[in-house]
């Protein structure tokens, strides 16, 4: 009895000792996406997309660092589309699961917060989706994957004036997004500054509502010539309905917001014929993009959305980083501070969202695409525009 | 003007929804005098319910046309609706009652099964969000700059109708009669030989029945379904019938059409950020003027 109750501690002990071992050889990455809530597609996208990289790295023995391979490991955690969960998210990401470096939250709704909770406990931290330029500011931390409002402000409203010929603008957004906020208001100021002509309408709405009539009458009584609404899919659907139901005849532009298939079940034939602009237009993709497509598509029945390409190139940002690095401690902060040296030694990077190169802030300098919804409700590529 | 035309139109449909919830929670405080947190989920519930229904009977195979659906999908919706409604007291609150639990414990409880039914629709279907499908052919008509759908003027004669019918029920009906008695002496009723489970399975009845309209007009108006639709929405209306005098169906009626106007008309003048500051402040100013509601009496028969 003696000499097994000594056995048992024994082998207690020694796997005590063999899993940090274990886990030297592993490097544990972190999801914070929004897998319920308000957009929960696009948290199902980013996994998807995350699924389908671990499964190429794995399979082929794991990640080469410094001559030793390692796995990866990747957790994925519910942010439920919410700032507050988002942080809370990155907490546990960080503290319990002891990430080395997190990916996401998407919406500048999320990753605004969780940012400068990733940059305080130095964690790095890179955003797919996130435009606002909030995320990355003065946080030596936090990279992203996507393009900035304060670009994609001007692309819309260059657009809009020359395909609609339009001289006055109308904008609906919602007021407790981050990233609906910020691009209205730079939507706003680069509208005015091309001189065409004032925004007659600049109304908000919160992010539960479901009756924009009122903000809607408002806007129609001013008689705009397009309204931009940068605003999620799920609104989308339900403001350019009641539009039309109050008699507005005209265009809408969105943003990048839209580009999820969601769009079209729940818009319907409604949103056919508009524009947005986005990160990538899966119609018309060649080369590594193309193979990426193709991919996805066969291993879940659906197109890419541009959330699920950029998290695939926040991937790759995150490998080369960790390259860069050369070495993997075993000590989450050390290992931490390697990568972010890693992250922000990358000048150049080529993804499949097209090639960007990075600025002193961390973040990329890359093309948006307009792309148009046809009347079969696909995203058809209309123009590039880069800085 | 048209401009004004336009919101009061946007404001009575807006208001109508608020209304039509308000009269069910009305209806079961009145009787029961129990706070039933569920009614907004039971108006989500509805609206699901209502969402099955019309995609099952719109199937090619059944070749209905979307009129059709629309008008088999009314009495099923609220037919289905209601047993859910009846099951929620039959399993969660006639328990309690029996075994004479304070209505505290009773209000609790009705909260835990919104939250139930809330999490097990979100476990069931997930999150992603379902599109309600068209039953009804959109007309809109442009009257002079002033432009109405016809499913705007169904919403709002719906719950003109539904007020006027439930008014009827409890002022002028043997049933109505003894719901009004169980709200007066719950314990002297009985005695007189009423079946006071009965009647209280008859207000869930009637009120999720309504919910359940609510629902369905709802998911026509915003097609957009999602499984916390009802929450926010069930606490504004119950807060609308409050004001109005939680327990008097006229008081629900007014209430409910009292929050969509001021909602409405803030946000035309403000931004959307002073809607539900404005709006509460002024109903609490009513609540402070007269704290049992615009039509409530104290201390007598509800409803």
């Amino acid at each position: 009895m003696r000499r097994f109750l000594t056995t048992l501690l024994m082998t207690t002990v020694a796997m005590m000792l063999a899993i940090p071992a274990m886990a030297a050889d592993t490097i544990k990455i972190g999801f914070n996406i929004p897998l319920t809530g308000d957009i929960p597609e696009v948290g199902e996208g980013s996994k998807n997309a995350a699924e389908m990289y671990l499964a190429d790295i794995n399979g082929a023995g794991g990640l080469d660092v410094g001559g030793k391979k390692y796995k990866l490991e990747f957790i994925y955690m519910d942010n439920e589309s919410k700032a507050e969960s988002a942080v809370n998210a990155a907490l546990k990401l960080i503290e319990q699961e002891e990430v080395v470096a997190i990916i996401g939250p998407n919406s500048s709704k999320q990753a605004v917060p969780a940012g400068g909770t990733c940059n305080d406990n130095r964690v790095p931290m890179i955003s797919p989706w996130s435009t606002n330029p909030d995320t990355t500011k003065d946080r030596p931390w936090v990279f992203r994957a996507a393009f900035l409002d304060p670009f994609q402000g001007p692309v819309v409203a260059d657009f809009a004036a020359k395909k609609f010929g339009a001289k006055t603008a109308a904008v609906l957004f919602d007021i407790s997004n981050d990233y609906s906020k910020g691009l209205a208001e730079i939507f706003k100021s680069s509208w005015e500054a091309k001189g065409l002509g004032p925004v007659v309408a600049f109304e908000s709405h919160g992010t539960k509502d479901q009756d924009f009539s009122a903000q809607l009458t408002t806007i129609i009584a001013t008689k705009p010539d397009f309204i931009f609404i940068p605003d999620n899919y799920n609104q989308v659907a339900l403001i350019v309905q009641q539009a039309r139901d109050l008699g507005y005849k005209g265009p809408f532009m969105g943003s990048d917001a839209w580009g999820t298939p969601d769009l079209i079940k729940l818009c319907g034939e409604q949103c056919y014929g508009q524009y947005f602009s986005t990160h990538y237009a899966a119609a018309g993709a060649v080369g590594a993009t193309k193979v990426f497509i193709d991919r996805y598509m066969e291993k879940y029945g659906a197109e890419p959305a541009d959330y699920a390409a950029l998290t695939w190139d926040s991937i790759g940002l995150l490998v080369e980083g960790i390259k860069n690095a050369g070495k993997v401690d075993s000590n989450p902060r050390e290992m931490r501070q390697a990568i972010r040296d890693g992250l922000s030694a990358i000048k150049s990077f080529d993804g499949i969202t097209g090639s960007s190169k990075f600025d002193e802030q961390g973040d990329p300098i890359k093309c948006a695409v307009i792309v148009k919804i046809s009347d079969e409700g696909k995203f058809v590529f209309e123009e590039s525009v880069c800085p | 003007m048209d401009f004004i035309i336009q919101n009061i139109l946007n404001a009575l449909q807006w208001g109508s929804f608020y209304a039509l919830i308000a009269l069910g929670y009305t209806l079961v405080y009145g009787v029961l005098r129990l706070i039933n947190f569920a009614h907004g989920d039971i108006f989500m519930v509805g609206a699901y319910i209502s969402f099955f229904v019309a995609g099952f009977l719109l199937k090619p195979a059944l070749g209905l046309s979307p009129a059709m659906t629309f008008v088999i999908t009314v009495p099923l919706t609220m037919a289905l609706t209601s047993i859910v409604g009846v099951t929620l007291e039959r399993i969660a609150y006639r328990p309690l009652r029996h075994k004479g639990a304070h209505r505290l414990y009773v209000v609790i409880t009705a909260l835990m099964c919104g939250l139930i039914l809330e999490y097990s629709n979100l476990a069931v279907l997930g999150a992603s969000r379902l599109k309600f499908p068209e039953l009804l052919e959109k007309q809109i008509w442009n009257l002079g700059g002033i432009t109405l759908t016809n499913l705007k003027v169904l919403v709002i004669v719906t719950a003109i109708v539904v007020f006027l019918f439930l008014q009827w029920v409890v002022t002028k009906t043997r049933i109505g009669m003894a719901m009004r008695g169980i709200s007066y002496d719950k314990f002297a009723i009985p005695l007189m030989g009423i079946p006071i489970d009965t009647i209280i399975v008859f207000t869930f009845i009637l009120g999720s029945a309504f919910a359940g309209l609510a629902g369905l007009l709802f998911a026509m108006s915003y097609p957009v379904l999602e499984p916390f639709m009802g929450m926010l929405i069930g606490w504004k209306a119950f807060i609308a019938a409050v004001v109005g005098g939680i327990g008097d169906i006229k008081g629900a009626f007014v209430g409910g059409f009292l929050l969509g106007f001021i909602e409405v008309g803030v946000v035309t003048v403000f931004p959307s950020t002073y809607r539900d500051l404005f709006a509460f402040t002024i109903l609490l100013l009513i609540l402070w003027m007269k704290p049992t509601g615009l039509f409530g009496m104290p201390q007598s028969t509800k409803i």
